[in-house]
């Protein structure tokens, strides 16, 4: 697996808007809402590469959060200039209301591109890049508010490993997030998926990025992956509780969640 | 399910990677994944002109039908079926550099490496094939490609986008292949004013002409030619002096 992804990690995204058509910054979209975060969560973002979720965090967090000021300023209209523009500057320093992301990748390469899109965009506070194995997280025991693992644990050879280090390092009443590829159950989509799978994702793999090994590799790998109700039981046997899904596009991709109580 | 998709043709062999592979780096496609290989590496191709990948997949993928008629121009002749019964590759773990540095100027031998040094090219880039079905016709493609270098110092011509448009426009004369075709008919488009000019009035002709009249390039066994003068080759095969 880790090969795969050192000829991937270039192209990925553009890999990843080609396939699903732009979808699935839709689905990422999605799952950061319904994460619904607040201003000081701490979110460790697994498998997360090229940093698209955490990304969408930081976001998502600084519009929570200049609402929040901008509440507050109302509140404050009887201040002089100068008591407004000072407690302005205070805040300017935590834009992020003290949220992190600590983005974890087992792939170097991954990190690597991760980082420089970072910059690129720039992001540069509230965000850690760290190396790391799902199955052994370097983190210690409850230690953040929520976990999320996009597109990601489909590549763990062991799946249950990775869902119990999940819990391990949540804190009690933390949230474990998955977005991952799921099973279709409508015969006609699903045949148009195999088929749009199948013919057209290692084309793209081959003309786009000169590897159709690679993308025919990704195919098979998400075919393998257990539905949507055998994987909301691994996770319940990692102890999560209230776990639940979410289908997107059909059940081409699922959104499971689960709470560390 | 056992692992196995729902795809429309049914076929099985593509789940194991390594399994029913007709040569080493083959992959199998199916009629439809070829179509789409075809139109997406021809966009590619005229988008990136140094995706030599994708060109080559163009080559693989529309070949079906000339690469068969190569073929057998060449199992009819002497040389030719020699070169098919021996498979001869050209790359540098099988080329005697030393040697053929050492020939005297004017050689074949000679000739081939100075323009591999001149234009600071390497027979090992070229791309093994991947989606041709036919044992035989991958090394076809294959012998092709690797004379390509060959065709350049019989024509005379640098690598730069004029003297590759040049002998693609002698290739796809010689052999017909759609993806030479395709690279003489849009290879110029990218070229300025003044060098379309002398493209169209001078050499375009002289390669069509060449082309015409040569004997079949891929019957010539190269490797056992490199003593002899180019010039010797050239009036052999028949490959008007370039311009």
């Amino acid at each position: 697996v880790y090969q795969v992804f050192e000829s991937v990690a270039k192209k990925y995204d553009v890999m990843n808007d080609s396939m699903s058509l732009g979808i699935h910054r839709v689905w990422k979209d999605i799952l950061v809402h319904k994460m619904n975060p607040s201003p000081g969560t701490l979110l460790l973002d697994v498998a997360g590469g090229t940093g698209d979720i955490a990304f969408r965090f930081i976001n998502y967090v600084r519009s929570v959060r200049e609402r929040q000021l901008q509440r507050r300023l109302r509140h404050h209209q009887n201040l002089s200039w100068q008591e407004i523009a000072e407690s302005y500057q205070e805040d300017k320093f935590k834009s992020l209301g003290d949220s992190q992301v600590v983005v974890c990748d087992i792939n170097k390469e991954m990190l690597k591109a991760g980082k420089q899109k970072a910059q690129d965009l720039g992001y540069s506070e509230g965000l850690s890049w760290v190396l790391g194995n799902a199955e052994e997280l370097p983190f210690d025991d409850d230690k953040f508010d929520v976990y999320t693992i996009a597109f990601g644990i489909r590549n763990v050879t062991r799946i249950d490993l990775a869902l119990e280090e999940a819990y391990r390092v949540l804190k009690p009443g933390g949230r474990f997030l998955c977005l991952e590829f799921s099973h279709v159950s409508n015969p006609l989509i699903s045949r148009l998926y195999d088929l749009y799978s199948f013919q057209v994702i290692p084309v793209l793999g081959e003309v786009i990025a000169g590897d159709w090994k690679s993308y025919q590799y990704l195919v098979e790998s998400i075919r393998r992956f257990p539905p949507q109700e055998e994987f909301k039981a691994m996770i319940e046997d990692a102890g999560f509780f209230k776990v639940d899904y979410q289908n997107l596009s059909f059940g081409i991709v699922a959104i499971h969640s689960g709470f560390k109580l | 399910r056992a692992g196995r998709r729902g795809e429309e043709e049914e076929e099985e062999e593509e789940d194991e990677e390594g399994c029913y592979q007709i040569y080493p780096g083959h992959i199998r496609t199916t009629p439809l994944q070829k179509v789409l290989l075809a139109a997406g590496s021809a966009v590619m191709a005229l988008r990136d002109p140094y995706r030599h990948d994708m060109v080559a997949v163009l080559g693989e993928t529309t070949g079906c039908l000339a690469l068969p008629s190569l073929r057998d121009k060449m199992k009819h002749h002497p040389e030719g079926y020699r070169i098919l019964q021996e498979r001869p590759r050209i790359r540098l773990s099988t080329l005697d550099m030393g040697r053929l540095q050492g020939l005297p100027d004017g050689t074949l031998g000679r000739e081939y490496v100075r323009f591999l040094e001149d234009n600071k090219v390497s027979p090992d880039t070229r791309m093994p094939p991947k989606f041709v079905d036919d044992e035989e016709l991958a090394y076809v493609i294959q012998r092709y490609r690797e004379v390509h270098d060959l065709m350049h110092t019989l024509l005379g011509m640098p690598t730069n986008m004029l003297g590759e448009v040049v002998v693609k426009w002698f290739e796809a004369v010689q052999t017909g292949l759609p993806m030479c075709v395709l690279g003489a008919a849009f290879g110029p488009i990218r070229l300025s004013a003044r060098k379309l000019q002398v493209l169209a009035t001078e050499l375009i002709p002289w390669a069509i002409r060449s082309g015409r009249n040569a004997s079949f390039i891929l019957n010539i066994y190269y490797e056992q030619r490199w003593e002899q003068p180019v010039e010797s080759l050239r009036e052999e095969i028949g490959i008007f002096p370039p311009p």
